[in-house]
């Protein structure tokens, strides 16, 4: 049997039985108008598309088997591998679900170090996929111009991480290492150049003529469809409904901050750069609620079983040696039982779902990726508009293929 | 709302419910039997006080060597009217079975049928494309299995394919 001889076989029998004046256009895996390994094979009647076919897989690497092979602290490397736009986020569902698995409380000041992360990473995100946006509509200075913000903010994640892409921020109990000194201020001046940088990207960008008859109405979704497609995160609350599960299901401190749930009304590509540019006034205001209180204290839960001791202390003291040599040797130890614990990442409700044996590793591991749930409506999205209009739909779904993969 | 919940399916659907073990889990969780998804999944959608209405998530769990019938797929279903709570629902199903597809009741429900189809090999019946979806279509096997080795079987045969389609052009 030959390669894709199916998918081959299809699409030579829709072309061969396209109608007068149709054309077929392969868009992808690799274009420049796809941002990441999304392919599109489109229809077309004149400028307007008929039908739309989106494969995917092109970057699968399956995580759920991986998952099955890793212990929990490993896996976290394959979440860094998702939505590598914001990876923090995806650390941090992670942690969040074996925590919650295994009962641990962390102290206050991991959780709001983890929560400015959070937003820091939600800022990120969104900034790429406005740019990316303005790219596509050939408006090159936006992203530009926000891309020097979003250095800040990676500069911030590689102090504390020591990487710019793969984080692997946290791990089971707290975090790898404590904050350095001059964090806080940081953040700060971070969050204080980026409102004036933010209001300057609306005026540019998003109050721009152009921009605004090109973006709206487009590729809009009802709130009845997004529901029924399981949309979730801006996307869904572009159509007008205001689920977020940092307001739904608390977790962490969202419960004790203020922020509003920007909402949209039709769906559109305008609206949803719309509610994505007020969410990271947002972040901001959720940041700066922090910011200021992060708490001293340990940087990680008391529990010497779970968290690795201190590296000077693994060579001087037997205790700090034994829970080294354990940890790393069996893993950490987590009771049977199942787990789905949902947090709102940048494009929506990421969740894990655990199935635990009280073995080293997960019998199961599933991960609810908010792309893969939007991103199957795209073809209903585009349906009778123009060509040039479905690359800023999907642009402004964001859709990000680390993540529709897995 | 768990009471709620119990009691409902309890009085109209005890047909299809099954009682199972209680395990430790921050979800209320219930057995089904396979053929009663459809009709159970579609009650708890349109009763109005319930109101089901969201599908949160769909997968499949293998549980080779530990449980009979060996696959579970389960349906993660939220209620956004009450708090977001949410409910698992899992329904047992043996090796080559099929079961009825969701996609009648949530469109969302299309391509993660598709997937654990892929990467399960558990089909859906009423499907409106059963087809792979992440991988190839000239891949073996279904990754997903407890059967199925993490390096897989190899990659000798996707070349031979590749080999083939070079010599025939």
């Amino acid at each position: 049997m030959a390669i894709y001889e199916k998918t081959a076989s299809r699409f030579r029998g829709k072309f061969d039985n396209l109608p007068e004046g149709h054309l077929l256009v392969n868009l992808g895996p690799s274009h420049p108008a796809t941002h990441g390994i999304l392919q599109n094979v489109v229809q077309l009647d004149g400028e307007r598309i008929v039908d739309t076919e989106a494969v995917i897989g092109y970057v699968h690497r399956c995580f759920e088997k991986l998952g099955e092979k890793y212990d929990y602290n490993q896996f976290l490397v394959c979440t860094d591998r998702m939505n590598y736009v914001s990876t923090p986020l995806n650390n941090i569902g992670w942690i969040l679900t074996v925590e919650n698995l295994m009962q641990i409380q962390v102290p206050d000041r991991v959780t709001y170090v983890r929560m400015i992360i959070s937003e820091l990473s939600r800022i990120m995100d969104h900034i790429i996929c406005q740019g990316i946006l303005g790219v596509d509509l050939g408006a090159f200075s936006g992203m530009l111009h926000m891309f020097h913000h979003r250095e800040n903010i990676y500069t911030i994640i590689e102090k504390l991480t020591g990487a710019r892409l793969t984080t692997t921020f946290c791990r089971v109990g707290g975090m790898e290492r404590d904050i350095y000194p001059e964090f806080a201020s940081e953040v700060k001046m971070v969050t204080k150049g980026l409102k004036p940088a933010l209001d300057e990207f609306r005026d540019l960008l998003l109050r721009n003529k152009i921009f605004n008859e090109r973006t709206a109405g487009i590729g809009g979704i009802s709130a009845e469809d997004a529901l029924a497609y399981g949309y979730s995160g801006p996307n869904l609350r572009a159509a007008g409904i205001d689920h977020d599960v940092r307001k739904d299901t608390p977790y962490m401190l969202y419960d004790k901050v203020d922020f509003d749930i920007p909402i949209g009304e039709d769906g559109s590509v305008l609206h949803r750069a719309l509610v994505r540019a007020e969410e990271m006034y947002q972040s901001i205001r959720i940041i700066e609620q922090l910011v200021d209180n992060i708490p001293s204290g340990r940087y990680h839960a008391d529990l010497p079983h779970i968290f690795l001791p201190e590296k000077q202390k693994v060579y001087t003291s037997m205790e700090e040696l034994i829970y080294h040599f354990k940890i790393i040797m069996h893993g950490v130890k987590v009771p049977a039982g199942e787990q789905y614990f949902a947090t709102e990442a940048a494009n929506g409700e990421l969740g894990f779902y655990i199935v635990s044996e009280g073995e080293k590793s997960p019998w199961r591991v599933h991960v609810r990726r908010p792309c893969f749930w939007f991103y199957q409506s795209f073809p209903e999205l585009v349906k009778g508009g123009l060509l040039a209009d479905s690359i800023a739909t999907m642009s402004s779904l964001n859709v990000i293929a680390g993540e529709l993969d897995c | 709302m768990k009471e709620k919940v119990e009691s409902f399916l309890q009085s109209k659907l005890s047909q299809f419910v099954l009682r199972s073990e209680p395990i430790n889990t921050n979800i209320l969780t219930f057995s089904i039997k396979s053929e009663g998804v459809v009709p159970v999944i579609k009650a708890l959608k349109e009763d109005s006080e319930l109101k089901f209405d969201f599908l949160n998530d769909l997968t499949a769990i293998d549980w080779l060597g530990k449980k009979n019938p060996r696959f579970e797929v389960c349906y993660l279903l939220k209620s956004p009217s009450n708090k977001h709570f949410r409910i698992m629902l899992k329904a047992a199903i043996e090796d080559g079975e099929g079961i009825h597809s969701i996609t009648s009741l949530f469109k969302g429900a299309n391509w993660p049928e598709r997937e654990i189809f892929d990467l399960f090999g558990i089909e859906f019946i009423n499907h409106p494309y059963m087809d792979r979806i992440i991988l190839p279509d000239n891949f073996q096997g279904h990754p997903l299995r407890k059967d199925f080795p993490l390096e897989g079987f190899g990659q000798d045969y996707l070349i031979s394919d590749l080999l083939h389609i070079h010599q025939e052009e």
